[in-house]
């Protein structure tokens, strides 16, 4: 690996910081121009692995955190109707609340979370490609 | 009463997907064009297309005919086929497309660097292809038996004909287009009928669906039963019936309740309560992992993915299959619903399959409206059979044409196509009896114990390794076809192990993730050396153009 030269050699000892945290700290200390932070992406310096490993966790936390999301919405339904079956019986527009959310409400949910997840993942790539393209200072 | 649109409806079906198929043909000229339509299909096409192709006989037919059956806690397949797609593009969509892969065997050289894998992974994608194929073309067999009342065997082995034909000969661009048509044709033959039969339920004086006496017949009926069952005749008597038995009904009389039907109106209305059976909740949340997670494993939508142009796009795209998926699936519970007040007798027949072909015709009349409308979904069924086997015989003729055969060349993916498309045929011709949703949710279960922790596991997790990813895919894969051998050919069980066997996803898929991550973490040496440069290509965004 031709190693370009170490930004600056980890002032914090390296265990104790969250690592992110200092990668960020040094790309704007030492405004490094948006050719030199792609080199360290590419060339997997340790700034360049902690670049990733950042975006791999955000994108990881943001489609986890949705998924909570519906497994409460919608793994929740059968305990609920399992351990309150009076909720199976409340009627809207003339139709039992179980129908109503399981065979119409689900899927106008389930594409309005996906929209969600689009529009927060496609921001957290924007945030990392500002981040490695920041302009020299 | 034959229906005299019904035939030339279903042939005029199978001429435009292969006249489709043909024109597709005219802009293939090269291996890349045949597997991977060249990357560039719009996302909107894109996103009919694999639409289309998911949208299985199981989905078109089975969903109606189950909700007839079952009533409310069947609701739980069209909600789990729809977010499937929802994890879909949560862990896998953008990252897999990214990786440059085309199959899932590629996924696994891309991110393990392991041929082995690569051939067992290739075994898996052969398997749950097959096991998927096999309904498709029974249904075919049975739709034409029920409809037109044409033999079985010629239905199923129309359906494979025209199937094996087109993909040989198109490859995926042609199937590309087939499978937008079909996806718009599904949607309307389900949603022009329901239009015209809920104006006829709003004449009818709006009929109660569990009226408080139990289902009556609503015109006199006489019933051939194909499935035998016990009855329980009004008057407290009960009778057991075989197949061919005939019964007679006058207009009014009430629907006897039929064993293993739930014809009572309020179980048919209201969830399984807490405390009657917990094998029941258990089941429906195993299901809904199934569903939930076998998605993304299974092969012909995976493949779809490499046609994106970018990691975005297949993200957006994955949202339009959503929207559009959705959108299907609010019609066939209307089917089933309806069923009950105009076809009462498929609950004493056992064809519950038959629902969504058969209610036009019943609640309509024999008019010219009714036939036509008939018609129009009877072709509906068929494009459901002739888009989801081409999906399926695209991504198995892959895997062996490139994987088992060696070059990938043009000419080993036709030969392949025929490979791939004769054994599913040869077996559908032989194998009867097979209840078309519950193969169906065992090949969602099969890929939801093996490739998805593959996939989630290989894309956030720097730790899998190639042993464990192996470990993994056997234990919670193979557990897996062997609770479908055993509900295929095994002895009949009852109590628990039959719930264990019939739903087994909510013991496979844990077992499958936890013996890859231990297996992983115990073989820590073997992670590929690569690995950092391969999470960079999978998650970096295309706006860097690394």
């Amino acid at each position: 690996m031709a190693a370009p030269i170490d930004p600056s050699p980890d002032p914090a000892a390296p265990t104790v910081t969250p690592r992110s945290r200092i990668v960020l700290a040094e790309v704007s200390r030492h405004g490094h121009g948006p050719a030199r932070t792609r080199t360290e992406l590419t060339e997997q310096t340790r700034v360049g692995e902690a670049l990733v490993r950042g975006l791999v966790r955000a994108q990881l936390a943001l489609a986890l955190r949705l998924s909570l999301v519906v497994a409460i919405g919608l793994g929740g339904l059968p305990l609920m109707f399992a351990l309150a079956p009076a909720a199976g019986e409340v009627k809207l527009f003339g139709v039992n609340l179980p129908w109503l959310l399981l065979g119409v409400c689900a899927f106008p949910f389930l594409v309005g979370v996906g929209w969600a997840y689009v529009h927060l993942a496609e921001r957290n790539e924007q945030e990392f490609t500002n981040l490695v393209q920041r302009p020299e200072r | 009463m034959a229906n005299p649109y019904l035939v030339p409806s279903i042939v005029a079906v199978t001429l435009i997907t292969v006249a489709i198929g043909f024109y597709g043909l005219k802009l293939a000229r090269t291996t890349s064009d045949f597997l991977v339509a060249s990357r560039t299909v719009s996302p909107n096409w894109n996103a009919a297309a694999i639409g289309g192709e998911y949208l299985s006989a199981a989905s078109f037919l089975g969903i109606a005919g189950l909700i007839l059956k079952y009533g409310v806690d069947v609701l739980w397949y069209p909600v789990g086929f729809a977010a499937g797609y929802l994890a879909l593009l949560l862990f896998v969509a953008a990252p897999l497309r990214r990786s440059g892969a085309f199959t899932l065997p590629d996924f696994c050289e891309v991110r393990l660097g392991s041929r082995w894998l690569r051939k067992l992974a290739t075994l898996f994608v052969i398997f749950i292809g097959w096991l998927y194929l096999v309904p498709q073309l029974q249904g075919a067999g049975l739709t034409l038996t029920t409809v037109a009342g044409g033999p079985y065997e010629l239905g199923a082995l129309l359906v494979g004909a025209v199937v094996t034909t087109n993909v040989a000969l198109g490859g995926m661009r042609a199937v590309t287009f087939v499978q937008a048509f079909q996806y718009w044709l599904k949607l309307t033959a389900l949603a022009v009928p329901v239009i015209f039969l809920a104006l006829q339920w709003q004449s009818d004086g709006r009929p109660a669906v569990t009226p408080p006496d139990g289902p009556t017949f609503r015109s006199a009926i006489t019933v051939v039963v194909e499935e035998p069952a016990t009855l329980t005749l009004p008057d407290g008597g009960t009778r057991t019936v075989r197949p061919g038995d005939e019964l007679t009904f006058a207009a009014g009389d009430p629907v006897p309740e039929v064993s293993g039907v739930v014809t009572d109106g309020p179980d048919w209305l209201l969830p399984s309560a807490a405390g009657s059976d917990d094998r029941d909740l258990f089941a429906t949340y195993s299901l809904i992992l199934a569903t939930f997670l076998g998605t993304m494993g299974l092969p012909h939508v995976l493949v779809r993915f490499y046609t994106n142009p970018d990691g975005a796009a297949a993200r957006r795209t994955t949202l339009v299959v959503l929207a559009l998926v959705g959108m299907f699936y609010l019609l066939p519970t209307l089917y089933g619903v309806l069923g009950r007040i105009y076809t009462p007798q498929l609950l004493l027949s056992g064809q519950t399959d038959a629902v969504v072909v058969m209610l036009p015709g019943a609640a309509l009349g024999d008019g010219l409206t009714g036939q036509l409308l008939a018609a129009l979904v009877a072709a509906g069924a068929f494009a459901a059979f002739l888009s989801t086997s081409s999906g399926l015989l695209t991504s198995v003729a892959g895997v062996i044409s490139t994987d088992v055969l060696g070059r990938g060349s043009v000419r080993d993916f036709r030969l392949a196509t025929l490979l791939a498309g004769v054994v599913p045929l040869v077996l559908a011709l032989n194998v009867s009896g097979l209840d078309v949703s519950q193969v169906v949710g065992l090949a969602f279960a099969v890929a939801a114990s093996s490739f998805c922790p593959l996939l989630v596991l290989g894309i956030w997790w720097r730790g899998l390794t190639d042993l464990g990813a192996a470990a993994g895919i056997l234990a919670g894969g193979g557990a897996s076809i062997l609770a479908v051998l055993v509900t295929v050919v095994g002895p009949e069980l009852t109590g628990w192990p039959a719930t264990l066997i019939a739903q087994p996803a909510a013991w496979t898929v844990p077992l499958a993730f936890t013996v890859m991550v231990a297996v992983s973490m115990a073989t820590r040496r073997r992670t590929p050396p690569d690995v950092g440069a391969t999470m960079l290509r999978l998650h970096a965004p295309e706006a860097l153009r690394l």
